[in-house]
């Protein structure tokens, strides 16, 4: 569903991001990405949304190929996936609301659906009574599950996450975690790169480490390799 | 529907931002409004001045009138000729002292020459044709003598010709400079939504959609300014007319293409913008 072939990543400024990963993440799995910063966690996940175009190889998400596609099909690929980032990034002026709606008006939705459809997602992640609040009105937490919320209404297939919880204290990170166990739990894949070592060690999903644009570890490839091994 | 009410919730949400747009595009319209006044009333000025083109064939002294008449009938006919006028030894003397009231004693008892006044078709006033036709005239054996002014018609076409020239150049310039800072003001807008066009663009809007509202944007911006322009440059043309000098405006043609024209560059300056910004992120 998600897969790099091959892929490496060079700026002109500063070199290499990404080198050689070939990567495949499939249907309703979670992946964490972890590494120091710099490793190119970011440089990946920007991939995925097709922010940036690989130097060489290929990203292939559902069925859109880097190599190929027009900025329509970014756009087209986009409304398939949900992004969310360290900081938020909402609208300072448009409530919670909108905020959600938002991410369904510029795509066109009809507005008899999108009214229906904000309130579960908003319920969904504990939102519900806040709909009319502005994002500085909330806690970090809070705000992050508003841009979760933007991020989900559109039923992606995966969630990419980038950082979610870098900027939250230990309370926030545990239930926004929890919160993507639960999206994950409904199907959705995720991939999420953090450097929270403590919520990779209590959980078991796949975690992916990163070193200087490489992969140095993969926990599934470890696990096929033990289990090949006896 | 979608664009006009983004772009009217534009307005409202930084209506200082839009007032300066609109501000800006008013005055260079109005600068290119106030040159466009200036040409048009030189143009209209010389076109009164070329309607005075005029060649006078004086007749000798004892010609016999119908003569006279035949040659005028001939010469009427001819391609370039307005008109060809016969003025008589009496008539001549009138109008001279109808002209120069000051001096009428001096023309008591003269006689002054008869003559074939020619007035040229509007197109034929130009210095070369105006030459020609007086050479032919005078190849008619009696013809004594032929004023047209030479110098002077000369001199009235440079003039028009620089300032032609002079307009076209000026216009350009204008309108470039116009284009720039409009340009630049729709920047600014952009900008101000930098965040919310990043935002758009993650969650999957297209480019066309994001693009869309600007357009419509720059097109009300121009207009509206385009309209203030106008305003402007009526109210500068009536003050002028009324304490400086006579002078007209616009026909209702040349004002529309006017506003056109200000939401041509409101337009132009929005695609441009909006189309680096969303190449550039």
């Amino acid at each position: 569903m998600i897969r790099f072939t091959r892929v490496t990543k060079t700026y002109p400024r500063t070199g290499t991001a990404v080198q050689d990963v070939t990567l495949s993440v499939g249907k309703g799995e979670f992946v964490f990405l972890t590494g120091a910063s710099g490793a190119g966690k970011t440089s990946l996940l920007r991939m995925v949304y097709m922010e940036e175009r690989p130097t060489s190889g290929e990203v292939r998400v559902s069925g859109t190929s880097s190599a190929t596609a027009t900025p329509r099909d970014v756009a087209k690929l986009r409304r398939k996936l949900g992004i969310v980032f360290q900081d938020f990034r909402l609208l300072e002026d448009k409530t919670v609301e909108q905020n959600v709606s938002f991410a369904l008006e510029v795509i066109g939705a009809p507005p008899a659906f999108i009214g229906g459809k904000v309130g579960r997602v908003l319920t969904q992640v504990g939102l519900a009574a806040k709909g009319r609040a502005y994002p500085k009105e909330l806690s970090g937490g809070e705000q992050q599950r508003v841009a979760i919320a933007r991020a989900l209404v559109n039923d992606p297939f995966a969630l990419i996450a980038d950082e979610p919880t870098g900027n939250l204290d230990d309370r926030a990170t545990r239930g926004i975690f929890q919160l993507l166990r639960e999206i994950n739990a409904a199907g959705t894949a995720i991939m999420m790169a953090t450097h929270n070592l403590e919520l990779i060690r209590r959980s078991e999903y796949r975690t992916v480490e990163m070193n200087r644009g490489q992969i140095v570890f993969d926990s599934a490839e470890s696990a096929s390799e033990q289990k090949k091994a006896p | 529907m979608r664009p006009l009410k983004e772009a009217l919730v534009t307005f409202q949400r930084s209506p200082l931002l839009s007032a300066l747009s609109v501000t800006t595009i008013a005055f260079s319209l109005f600068a290119l409004g106030l040159f466009g006044l200036v040409a048009l009333n030189i143009r209209e000025a010389l076109e009164r001045l070329e309607d005075r083109v005029e060649i006078r064939a004086f007749v000798t002294d004892g010609t016999p009138a119908e003569d006279v008449v035949r040659a005028a009938t001939d010469i009427a006919a001819y391609p370039e000729v307005l008109s060809a006028q016969v003025v008589t030894q009496e008539q001549a003397l009138k109008r001279a002292q109808a002209e120069l009231g000051e001096f009428r004693d001096v023309f008591e008892g003269a006689v002054l020459p008869g003559s074939i006044d020619l007035r040229m078709k509007p197109g034929m006033r130009d210095p070369q044709t105006v030459k020609r036709v007086s050479a032919r005239v005078k190849a008619f054996p009696f013809i004594d003598d032929i004023r047209y002014g030479e110098e002077w018609i000369e001199k009235l076409y440079r003039l028009r010709n620089i300032a032609g020239i002079a307009g076209i150049a000026l216009g350009l310039a204008f309108a470039v400079v116009s284009v720039i800072i409009i340009g630049a003001t729709i920047r600014m807008a952009v900008l101000a939504r930098a965040r919310e066009i990043s935002i758009m663009r993650l969650v999957g809007a297209t480019d066309a959609y994001i693009r869309r509202p600007f357009l419509v944007e720059g097109f009300a911006k121009g207009i509206l300014g385009g309209l203030f322009a106008l305003v402007m440059t009526w109210i500068a043309q009536a003050l002028i007319n009324k304490y400086v000098i006579h002078t007209i405006f616009f026909d209702a043609r040349i004002a529309l293409l006017g506003l056109l024209f200000g939401a041509l560059i409101g337009l132009a300056g929005s695609a441009v913008s909006v189309g680096r910004h969303l190449r550039r992120v």
